[in-house]
């Protein structure tokens, strides 16, 4: 029997599911034997003919959502000029595969970088390059996959997913991928678990396997303890998802009154579409890196203004603290972060970079002082070391916002708080009293706590959050705001961890932020905890 | 903000974007379809003076990738050029009858 492999990837749709491997076949890898240009002519056009006849079909079936997503697909499918770059190279003499997946491979990049909602098309694009090239090729021998499968891939197509039969189960395990994929979308909509950037994946074709979409994981061929926890886990779940679903749009009270106000976390704006506002107390931490990984270079203003006003906007009073870029460490950026560093966590990471490209910082503060004005905006540093990095960048917020009003752009300039993450600010939080407010970012806490880099696998065990030496600091950071009348929250993962709630309450804490699927867990937790009873 | 004027057998018009995201996927969907009701040929410009593209093609529609705040300018030559950008300068002003409707979709 192979050995167990544990992998930690991105939740992307809650819920749990144990079922037999099914591997997504790379159709775009695919090859065909080629006939004169007049079959290859052919050939393609009936391919594209026989996808749009799948994608009417698939339409007929789809929710609201999923429908939108197919009528634009059928729609490009339809428009001659999608196929004429593809007609041009059989002409001269290339397959109908290749020379579809070469012409797709253009029109695809082309919507690459820039504007966020023209990025997010790629998947439907691909998807249709996909669909096409499977009525082309002899598709590898992919048979249909069984109900309850567990679909383990590099990434899956909106239309695959739709076409799936999820009524008996099964869950989605992607090596690359995004949350705020379509696809991911679709799999939260449908009750689907899904986890993805996983990396490279050795899973074979129908090993068993166990997906978990609240904390990233999936074990493949998982030994006997792991399935005696599945069961237990399963048989808990329906039950807890119940009880969590009660609580999930009601504020967080501990089971002595004490309220805690629980936010979410989001990577990208999209994730927002399918949430229910009521879940949370307001967004604790917006990851702006989201906007700086398009191929085509960093986003200009006019493009972050508008992902951070959709995300005000979705907040409408409720708070929304989003964090000034957090490029480094172990987010490199191309032609931003630095390169070659022999240790990146402990290089220009963070606000330390931002001072250092005032250029790419200034349009970050524009963007965020424009989209002030519609929502109660709080903006944040990472990485804050010393209290000049706070002046700074006030000094240079403030020249953003002068420049605005100079060409007279409404703008209102949001409170700057920071991240504690970095223990030379939590052991001695008081230096900071110029900061708005205090967010402890406990997992680059934890690591430079413990010292035991978070991409490092060996050291994994030492870094843990619920270290005292940790919590110690949490105390402190809770204390200080107190006594400088500074609002304090967390949020790292420690914050979505049940396990580590009641040493977080007992430490004063009473604002996390954590990601969306893990709301209702957190408020169940919280209302069983005692807040003024010891920890 | 839209306006009209017929020169010629040609007609032209323009109007202001303010959908949230642009032309995207949505929006760029019902503009060509309603274009291609009509015989005219149709062409939808960035600019006043274009470079002009053909506004039935979804394909080039959605390449221009045109963001909120953008002036549309449509111009049609045909036997119904005038109903032609009419209808298509009020599906816009209409906001492509979607207000309220969720940006990340579409």
């Amino acid at each position: 029997m192979p050995a167990m492999v544990e992998r930690i990837g991105r939740a992307a749709a809650p819920g749990l599911a144990r079922g037999v491997v099914h591997r997504i076949v790379e159709r775009s890898t695919l090859r065909r034997e080629a006939g004169s240009p007049d079959e290859e002519r052919a050939a393609l056009q009936s391919a594209i003919e026989a996808a749009t006849s799948d994608l009417a079909g698939l339409i007929a079936t789809a929710d609201a959502d999923g429908a939108d997503i197919l009528e634009f697909q059928v729609a490009m499918l339809e428009d001659e000029a999608l196929s004429e770059p593809a007609l041009s190279a059989i002409e001269a003499g290339h397959d109908a595969a290749a020379a579809w997946s070469e012409a797709m491979a253009g029109t695809i990049e082309a919507y690459r970088g820039g504007d966020a909602y023209f990025a997010a098309r790629i998947s439907d694009l691909e998807d249709l390059r996909d669909r096409v090239l499977g009525h082309l090729v002899d598709d590898g021998g992919e048979g249909f996959a069984a109900a309850g499968s567990i679909l383990v891939g590099r990434d899956l197509t909106p239309s695959r997913f739709l076409s799936i039969d999820w009524s008996k189960g099964g869950a989605v395990a992607l090596s690359e991928g995004s949350p705020s994929s379509h696809v991911a979308m679709l799999a939260r909509s449908r009750g689907v678990p899904m986890v993805v950037g996983l990396g490279e994946l050795a899973a074979s074709e129908g090993g068993e396997a166990i997906v978990d979409g609240e904390r990233g994981r999936l074990i493949l061929d998982p030994g006997a303890a792991e399935l005696a926890t599945f069961a237990t886990a399963q048989a808990g779940a329906a039950e807890r998802s119940a009880l969590e679903s009660a609580v999930l749009t009601r504020p967080a009270v501990t089971a002595d009154g004490e309220r805690i106000n629980v936010l979410i976390n989001v990577a990208e704006p999209e994730e927002l579409d399918t949430l229910d506002v009521a879940i949370a107390d307001g967004i604790g931490l917006v990851r702006t890196e989201f906007l700086f990984h398009g191929p085509s270079g960093l986003p200009d203003e006019e493009t972050q203004y508008r992902a951070y006003r959709h995300m005000l906007e979705w907040a409408g009073e409720r708070p929304v603290t989003i964090r000034t870029v957090d490029a480094g460490g172990d987010k490199p950026v191309a032609g931003f972060t630095m390169d070659g560093e022999s240790n990146p966590f402990l290089g220009v990471r963070g606000v330390r970079l931002s001072l250092l490209k005032p250029e790419v910082f200034r349009l970050q503060l524009r963007a965020l002082a424009r989209a002030a004005i519609h929502g109660n905006l709080k903006v944040m540093l990472p990485m804050v070391t010393v209290p000049d990095e706070i002046e700074q960048a006030a000094v240079l917020l403030d020249a953003a916002v002068a420049e605005l009003q100079a060409e007279r752009i409404p703008y209102a300039r949001p409170p700057l708080g920071i991240m504690v993450e970095v223990p030379a600010v939590a052991i001695v939080p008081e230096l900071f009293r110029k900061a708005a407010f205090f967010s402890i970012g406990s997992n680059d806490l934890t690591q430079y706590t413990t010292a035991s880099a978070r991409d490092i696998a060996a050291v994994a065990g030492l870094g843990d959050a619920g270290h005292p030496a940790v919590i110690a600091l949490i105390r402190n950071v809770v204390a200080a705001g107190k006594a400088l009348g500074i609002e304090v929250s967390l949020c790292g993962d420690m914050g979505g961890d049940p396990r580590h709630l009641p040493a977080l309450v007992g430490a004063g804490l009473r604002s996390v932020s954590v990601a969306p699927p893990l709301v209702g867990r957190v408020k169940l937790a919280l209302a069983g905890l005692s807040a003024r009873a010891p920890a | 903000m839209a306006d009209q004027e017929t020169s010629g057998s040609e007609t032209t018009g323009s109007v202001l974007l303010t959908h949230e995201v642009g032309l995207h996927a949505r929006p760029s969907v019902k503009l060509t379809k309603l274009a291609k009701t009509f015989g005219s040929a149709i062409e939808l410009g960035l600019g006043a003076d274009g470079p002009w593209i053909d506004a039935k093609s979804i394909v080039r529609v959605m390449a221009a990738k045109a963001p909120q705040g953008t002036t549309l300018h449509f111009r049609a030559s045909g036997p119904d050029a005038d109903q032609a950008v009419a209808a298509l300068v009020a599906l816009v002003e209409r906001d492509f009858d979607e207000a309220g409707a969720h940006a990340g979709n579409g």
